[in-house]
């Protein structure tokens, strides 16, 4: 029973990384209606951003940490307004290529600048570990799991009691309804892109110290936050949190108890799965269907 | 009269252009002879997913992976099982095409962007899964197949795989542009464009994106096929997801909706790296990048749209005078 509460925490761990990334897919699939496949390779960006403050610049982890963040805001909201909107006339397959264009532009720039070579990005969480009653658990996972929560917590506290929050969602719903009513939407949609940078940010400085950061890092962070927001329904952002969670604990269980899923197969077990799913409710688990009339 | 005139000079295009194909070889070395038998390759896999992406509109980020299925049928086949190489390019074709009718099954459900989420997800899992298989496809260390020589007396063995290459690509292309000329392309064209409409008209969505689906994924594995005979090698990295993400730039770049497009597409594929690398190792992706941005706002038809765009142009111009 201890090595099961164990497998749950790794994967609560794993999926932590997940649910903030696919929240950023999908606060900007909600906001614009683009699936955005830059959004893994913007939290790439933005964690060689931290790596040189840290290890270059010499500055603490936690400041470092807030920098990023800062940057990472005004990253997505110059994506935003500089790249996309000159796009958001266009058709869906069109703007799915500028973002595609976009992962291939920050991976070849983080590969130009900070060389493809691994490096190591420190964990801001101490290397002990703690046992309760047999279980073991790591500082770092508990760490990441506090940190992916608060986030979560905050985009929710963000959207449900700010001005600002309730600004973002009408411009998502009805961007032509809040211009008339004074809201300005682009700057909504470019703070929402600023946003998103930021939860990518966090995704990818989470994610770094567990994987090795090389320019490929998020790349399979991203399929797994696709499967999630895609699991739970990409319009819910509940959805996608819980969708990330389910897949972490869910792949932790099966490769610890399936010896046969070695660590190369677990990504295509959750392929599987969520074509499976997707079968069977192609509008995910807490999504809505689309109605459409004639 | 019109309709003639624009026929006429397509089959001029594709005279000169199949005239070219033919006597390149004498032209080149044998070094680039090989390279254009690359591009060869690269035709044939967005020939495919041009029927994919440019006919029925879905968003194929998997291209590259269909090609790994191919080129390890033909690897397997061929090193393992003892079956001559050439034989086992149609195998590849068609197993590859029937697992691209049976993942297109569920892909139906993901319209759009979903689709291409599951197509990318595929494209990162293939790799992985011919790791840990390790004793179907060699693992990380991949297998090496015999390299060709070629049947012809004093033919190179680059030029003969140029020339087999070629030939295949010119039998996929005509097949390509036969399927879509008829009943089948005006179906895929209007449920693109219209689907609630296409659908009243009794056209079945399933059937024809699934299918859709099915014949982009038997190009790739042609492609993949022959990839895997002329570099005579295959592992787990030789179809990495910048392959997927590279094949879908070349189709945009030649012009998706255009056949003949697809040539300029493949030039781009097989030889943009090899310039770029010239100028910096890791430079190579920020250029291919700033150029699909560049091309999808200035010229969002791709090379194919620009000659048409120049075409019409000079017809207005001959009017005039």
């Amino acid at each position: 029973m201890a090595s099961f509460f164990q497998y749950v925490v790794v994967g609560l761990s794993n999926g932590g990384i997940y649910a903030t990334l696919a929240l950023a897919l999908v606060l900007i699939h909600r906001a614009t209606g683009i699936v955005n496949f830059a959004q893994g390779e913007m939290g790439m960006f933005a964690t060689y951003l931290a790596w040189s403050l840290i290890y270059t610049a010499g500055i603490t982890y936690w400041l470092s940490f807030s920098l990023t963040l800062a940057l990472a805001f005004l990253g997505g909201m110059f994506v935003y307004l500089a790249i996309i909107r000159p796009f958001s006339h266009r058709s869906e397959l069109t703007v799915v290529m500028v973002t595609i264009a976009l992962l291939v532009i920050l991976n070849g720039a983080a590969g130009w600048i900070w060389s493809p070579q691994q490096k190591f990005f420190e964990s801001p969480f101490p290397l002990s570990v703690l046992s309760v009653r047999g279980v073991v658990m790591s500082a770092q996972d508990l760490g990441v799991i506090a940190v992916s929560a608060a986030c979560a917590l905050i985009v929710w506290l963000l959207f449900r009691f700010t001005r600002i929050g309730l600004q973002l969602r009408a411009s998502a719903l009805g961007p032509a309804t809040s211009r008339l009513l004074g809201i300005r939407v682009t700057l909504m949609l470019g703070i929402g892109w600023g946003l998103a940078a930021m939860l990518s940010a966090v995704s990818g400085m989470m994610a770094a110290p567990v994987v090795v950061l090389t320019p490929s890092f998020m790349l399979i962070v991203l399929t797994y936050a696709f499967a999630a927001a895609v699991l739970g329904g990409i319009d819910s952002p509940f959805g996608a949190v819980a969708g990330a969670y389910i897949l972490g604990v869910g792949i932790s269980l099966l490769s610890g108890y399936v010896h046969q899923i070695g660590p190369e197969l677990q990504l295509p077990v959750a392929l599987g799965v969520l074509l499976l799913v997707l079968m069977v409710r192609p509008n995910g688990l807490f999504g809505h269907p689309i109605v459409r009339r004639v | 009269m019109n309709v003639s005139v624009g026929l006429v000079g397509r089959l001029g295009a594709l005279a000169a252009l199949a005239a070219v194909v033919v006597l390149l070889p004498a032209a080149l070395s044998n070094f680039h002879t090989y390279q254009f038998a690359f591009v060869g390759i690269y035709f044939i896999a967005i020939v495919g997913l041009n029927v994919l992406t440019g006919y029925s509109g879905q968003i194929s980020l998997g291209q590259g992976a269909f090609m790994a299925i191919g080129a390890y049928t033909t690897t397997i086949l061929s090193v393992d099982h003892g079956v001559g190489v050439y034989w086992t390019i149609p195998v590849a074709g068609i197993l590859t095409g029937l697992i691209g009718f049976a993942f297109g099954f569920p892909a139906l459900r993901l319209t759009g962007v979903y689709l291409a989420l599951a197509t990318f997800a595929l494209a990162i899992a293939v790799g992985l899964m011919a790791k840990s298989f390790d004793g179907l496809t060699g693992g990380g260390g991949g297998k090496s197949l015999h390299l060709p020589s070629s049947p012809i007396g004093g033919v190179a063995w680059q030029v003969w795989l140029y020339y087999l290459t070629w030939a295949i690509a010119a039998a996929l292309l005509a097949a390509a542009w036969l399927i879509l000329r008829g009943e089948f392309g005006r179906s895929l064209r209007a449920l693109r464009d219209a689907p609630i409409a296409a659908t009243s008209f009794g056209i079945s969505l399933a059937r024809f994106k699934t299918l859709a689906f099915a014949i982009a994924a038997f190009y790739a594995g042609i492609a993949g096929s022959l990839f895997a005979i002329t570099v005579a090698y295959v592992n787990p990295d030789t179809f990495p997801v910048a392959l997927s993400i590279l094949l879908l730039t070349g189709a945009v770049l030649g012009g998706l909706g255009s056949l003949l497009g697809m040539v300029f597409g493949a030039l781009f594929i097989e030889f943009a790296p090899l310039y770029a690398e010239k100028l910096n190792n890791s430079a190579p992706t920020v250029i291919y990048g700033l150029i699909l941005l560049a091309v999808l706002f200035l010229m969002p038809e791709g090379a194919a749209g620009l000659i048409k765009k120049a075409n019409r142009a000079l017809k207005r111009a001959s009017r005039r005078e």
